[in-house]
């Protein structure tokens, strides 16, 4: 189980506990309702049509033979979207291109990847729909695909979106969407100081974000002009203005209603179904739902990129990190906007380095759209940087923990991207791997290996609003607009009750509707806990100040002679004259009426994240298969509110690391189509395939939050990839470049090595 | 097209219903039984977000047609409980925390089910095995198997349905 390495002094006594989550019994009944599990009376089933080409130009779409089955209510193309601006526009704290993003949800001129939508349906049963669909006539004049940023990034490369254009190549037609640098010091001085100098060269393959819930959108319209979308989604209030932008309607017309969502990993912050759903109801005036099928959700929703990145790095012969130079592409996929500049800021963030080039391109290739995945873009970086780190630790002589502790920011180290850091618990995750039973413990046998890596991640603030209602018998409601993917709920009612100084079973929390609550931003950015919770804290204080008031009545004094401690309020002047927040809810109407608590927050004070995994691989050196024989990982949560769900996300994180690691990739042939596009051949780690997982919860708490919260949903991801690299080259002694690590790939490179030793006399004394 | 009276026995009520022959057994619980708490992951049998019991055996309800169940019983995550008192895997999941977004988790306590009514005392391997043909992409799967050995535990003891309501114990 987990050990937590405490450095807080606050005394809790809900915060830290571990108490059954509020939606729990729903989920382990099969009550609890997600998305696909809505119905309304006169339902139609919405399907889509899909590109089968990867790059093509659309000539032609005839409809009509389509129309004319009988069954089908409505059909929709391109044309029936207006074309909306060619520029970014705010919404809530993201920003989004309207044109691309309706482009996305149904090709116009072009397709530019293979599943991208062309056309959809509505009608009485999913299959005339799926028989509609065949029945619908495109004409393409297919192009070339361009699938990989090297291609892309060729001067002579066919080009996907002709408009598009970059600030440095003036009016040239361009796949690279933006070029991003960061600096600071003087890198050329710096590589000049240092004495080891290692530079690589890495490549990872896109990789999914593998929810188990594919995505839904049940919409309603109405003749009064207001439509209602039901769906599982991680950003109602994103749902609602993506749909508004796309359709050209006002977002203020919408109502989204988010059901459970069956995981997201940040691939539900955006729009696929939910507009076309809108619009199909728009046209028929009847409730039409949509679901995708697994192979629609590997093809057209948004993985994320893969990579080509190079890293130079260079440190003094004691282990003091002088320069380092990264260069990364990433693959935007069909339009732009891949998490390139999130990796430029990542990269180095668990290092303070003096000098520092970094260059970071937006490609676009004919892959879907890349949608967020868990500490966007960090992850491949890491992987290219942590192995560059292992192995000049390794030249130095040092541990790599040791020389990650060296070389570690801490509080005032600047961060590559922005103001130094505030205390932050990079350098304490290292010591708790250090100091756990597991790196002390000896690992024998052959082909077995030990590595470790670090990761970062920002972690996000942005909007919530929160509202804690007080009822008559003393129980609280707390009422927020965060989908629940990981047990925020049971966070949220943590928090209320902490503040209320009430047990945690008086307080129940529910997620609600775009309507019944002010806009609250994605649930993403690993800030649930720490924005949404910090509105809730800040509603439960609410409540405790009115309490106050109405106590003071009650006392005949000045509510600021009233004095409350756990969940008691009593007059400082007379403390036998005391009311339980119980008794008190009885006497509301009163002294006064209703209590509810508000609060509303821009949440400021975010408190990056740090992870450190150490994992023990076997490598089957005749398959090449690498078996995940142990593996920890100490993260920083700032304050753990419920530690069970803490661990979770750790847990789940680095699960999703090592399928990242050794086997997940979006294998396409020449032409472009995806070759795996089923769970089996997308192969996500299994229940026998890893071992247990063990968290070391760290606690350095966030001064930016007033319980310490700094955010826990994505950096776990982040350290696995490299770790398993360190190990697999401890194991076997070769450094692996490319992700995924699987058999075939590993085998060959055991092979090659083997080949090697065989004809060069200075491998075979290595040997 | 033409459907199919059906009769079967789910959750241990006889249940009647009409099935067309292309409806897989997922599609008659799910759209036409309403029985909606087990998961649609994939349709092709690699995700177990639909697992039920059917005559005893665990199957992917995907990959089974719903005219396959005539005369056939069919358990689903709907009947694990009795009434309102649930029973130990469904209890050791919640205290173990062994669910996130919790779309995985009515295929999990079918699947670790099915296990425990054939072996009372699995090694963590035996769960690992019986349950690589579920998915899980929230937990890592460390609780997951932490909550079957802890189940298993419970129904060793005899601890089964008669133990107290959930309010207030410690996950
Ligand atoms: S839905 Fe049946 S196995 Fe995935
Ligand atoms: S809890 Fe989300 S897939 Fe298992």
């Amino acid at each position: 189980m987990a050990t937590v390495t405490n450095t807080s002094n606050g005394t809790y006594k809900v915060v830290g506990t571990r108490p059954l989550r509020p939606d729990g019994v729903d989920k382990v009944t099969g009550r609890a309702k997600y998305g696909a599990d809505y119905s309304l009376p006169g339902m139609l089933h919405g399907k889509v049509l899909r590109s089968p080409h990867a790059h093509a130009r659309i000539k032609a779409i005839n409809v009509e033979k389509a129309l004319k089955l009988a069954g089908v209510k409505a059909i929709v193309t391109g044309r029936d979207l207006p074309e909306g601006e060619n520029k970014s526009v705010p919404l809530g704290e993201m920003s989004v291109n309207p044109r691309h993003l309706g482009h996305n949800i149904l090709a116009r001129d072009k397709v530019l990847y293979q599943g991208h939508a062309v056309a959809a349906v509505a009608a009485v049963t999913p299959y005339i729909a799926e028989q509609a669909l065949e029945l619908i006539e495109v004409e393409y004049e297919v192009l070339p695909p361009v699938m990989t940023v090297d291609e892309a990034m060729a001067s002579t490369a066919p080009i996907l979106d002709p408009e598009l254009r970059n600030e440095e190549l003036g009016d040239q037609p361009t796949n690279i969407a933006k070029h991003t640098q960061l600096k600071r010091g003087d890198i050329e001085a710096g590589f000049k100081s240092a004495e080891i100098v290692i530079e690589r060269e890495f490549r990872t393959a896109m990789v999914h974000q593998g929810y188990i819930e594919p995505h839904n959108a049940l919409a309603t319209y109405g003749s009064d002009g207001r439509g209602t979308i039901y769906c599982s989604t991680q950003g109602p209030f994103e749902v609602r203005g993506m749909s508004a932008a796309v359709l050209g309607i006002s977002p203020g017309s919408i109502k989204v209603v988010p059901a459970e969502i069956g995981g997201g990993f940040g691939g539900k912050t955006t729009v696929y179904l939910e507009p076309l759903a809108l619009l199909l109801a728009m046209k028929t005036g009847r409730p039409v739902k949509m679901v995708m099928t697994r192979a629609e959700v590997l093809r057209a929703s948004g993985p994320t990129s893969g990579s080509h990145i190079k890293v130079k790095m260079g440190c003094t012969r004691q282990g003091t990190i002088t320069a380092a130079h990264v260069w990364l592409a990433y693959e935007a996929g069909a339009f732009p906007g891949s998490p390139v500049a999130a990796a430029a800021m990542t990269v180095l963030a668990p290092y303070a380095i003096p000098n520092v080039l970094i260059d970071a391109y937006d490609v676009l290739v004919n892959r879907p759209k890349t949608a967020a995945y868990r500490a966007p873009g960090a992850t491949n970086a890491a992987f290219a940087a942590e192995s560059v780190v292992d192995e000049l630790a390794e030249r130095c002589g040092l541990d790599p923990l040791d020389f990650r502790i060296l070389n570690g920011s801490h509080e005032g180290t600047p961060h590559p991207a922005g103001p130094p850091y505030k205390r932050i618990g990079f350098i304490e995750t290292c010591e708790a791997i250090k100091n756990s039973a597991h790196y002390k413990s000896p690992l024998k046998g052959a082909n077995r290996g030990r590595g470790v890596a670090s990761g970062f991640w920002f972690n996000a603030g942005m909007q919530s609003v929160a509202m804690v209602h007080v009822h008559a018998d003393g129980t609280a409601s707390v009422v927020t607009g965060s989908p629940d993917i990981g047990g925020s709920r049971a966070s949220c009612a943590m928090i209320a009750a902490e503040v209320l100084g009430v047990d945690v079973d008086q307080v129940r929390p529910m997620v609600t509707d775009t309507d019944a609550i002010g806009h609250t931003d994605v649930t993403g950015g690993s800030r649930v806990t720490f924005a949404t919770g910090m509105a809730v804290f800040q509603a439960a204080e609410d409540v405790v100040r009115q309490l106050k008031e109405r106590a003071a009545k009650l006392f005949e004094c000045k509510p600021d002679e009233v004095e409350f401690r756990a969940g008691t309020f009593a007059a400082k002047s007379n403390p036998s004259t005391s009311i339980t927040i119980k008794d008190l809810a009885k006497r509301l109407p009163r002294t006064g009426g209703p209590v509810t608590g508000r609060a509303a927050v821009n949440a400021r004070g975010v408190g990056p994240a740090f992870a450190t995994a150490c994992i023990d691989v076997e490598v089957d050196p005749e398959t090449g298969k690498v078996e995940i024989l142990r593996c920890t990982i100490a993260q920083d949560a700032g304050k753990a509110i419920h530690p069970s769900y803490v661990e979770g996300q750790m847990q789940g994180g680095t699960a999703q690391g090592v399928g990242w690691a050794l086997n997940e990739e979006y294998v396409y042939d020449s032409q472009g189509r995806l070759l795996n596009s089923g769970l089996l051949d997308y192969r996500m780690p299994t229940c026998p395939d890893l071992p247990m997982m063990e968290p070391i919860i760290v606690e350095v708490p966030n001064p930016g939050h007033p319980l310490g919260v700094r955010g826990v949903g994505e950096v776990s991801i982040v350290p696995p990839p490299a770790a398993i690299a360190n190990a697999i080259y401890r194991a076997v002694g070769i450094r692996m470049t490319e992700l995924p690590m699987s058999p075939p790939r590993l085998l060959k490179a055991i092979l090659a090595r083997r080949a090697e030793d065989r004809t060069s006399p200075a491998a075979a004394a290595r040997a | 097209m033409a459907k199919t009276r059906i009769e079967a026995t789910i959750n241990g009520e006889p249940v009647e219903f009409l099935c067309e022959p292309r409806q897989s057994l997922l599609e008659v619980l799910r759209d036409v039984l309403n029985l909606t708490g087990t998961k649609e992951g994939c349709l092709t049998g690699d995700c177990g977000a639909c697992s039920v019991i059917l005559n005893g055996r665990l199957v992917c309800s995907c990959l089974v047609l719903g005219l396959e169940v005539a005369g056939a019983t069919v358990e689903t995550v709907e009947g694990l409980a009795a009434g309102t008192e649930l029973v130990p895997l469904q209890q050791a999941f919640l205290q173990q925390a062994a669910l996130q977004c919790g779309i995985c988790t009515p295929g999990f306590l079918v699947a670790a089910k099915a296990l425990l009514d054939s072996n009372p005392n699995p090694s963590e391997t035996e769960i690992r095995y019986a349950l690589a043909g579920n998915l899980c992409r929230c937990t890592g799967y460390d609780k997951i198997v932490r909550a079957v050995m802890d189940a298993a535990a419970l129904m060793r003891q005899g601890q089964g349905r008669a133990s107290s309501p959930m309010q207030g114990r410690e996950a």
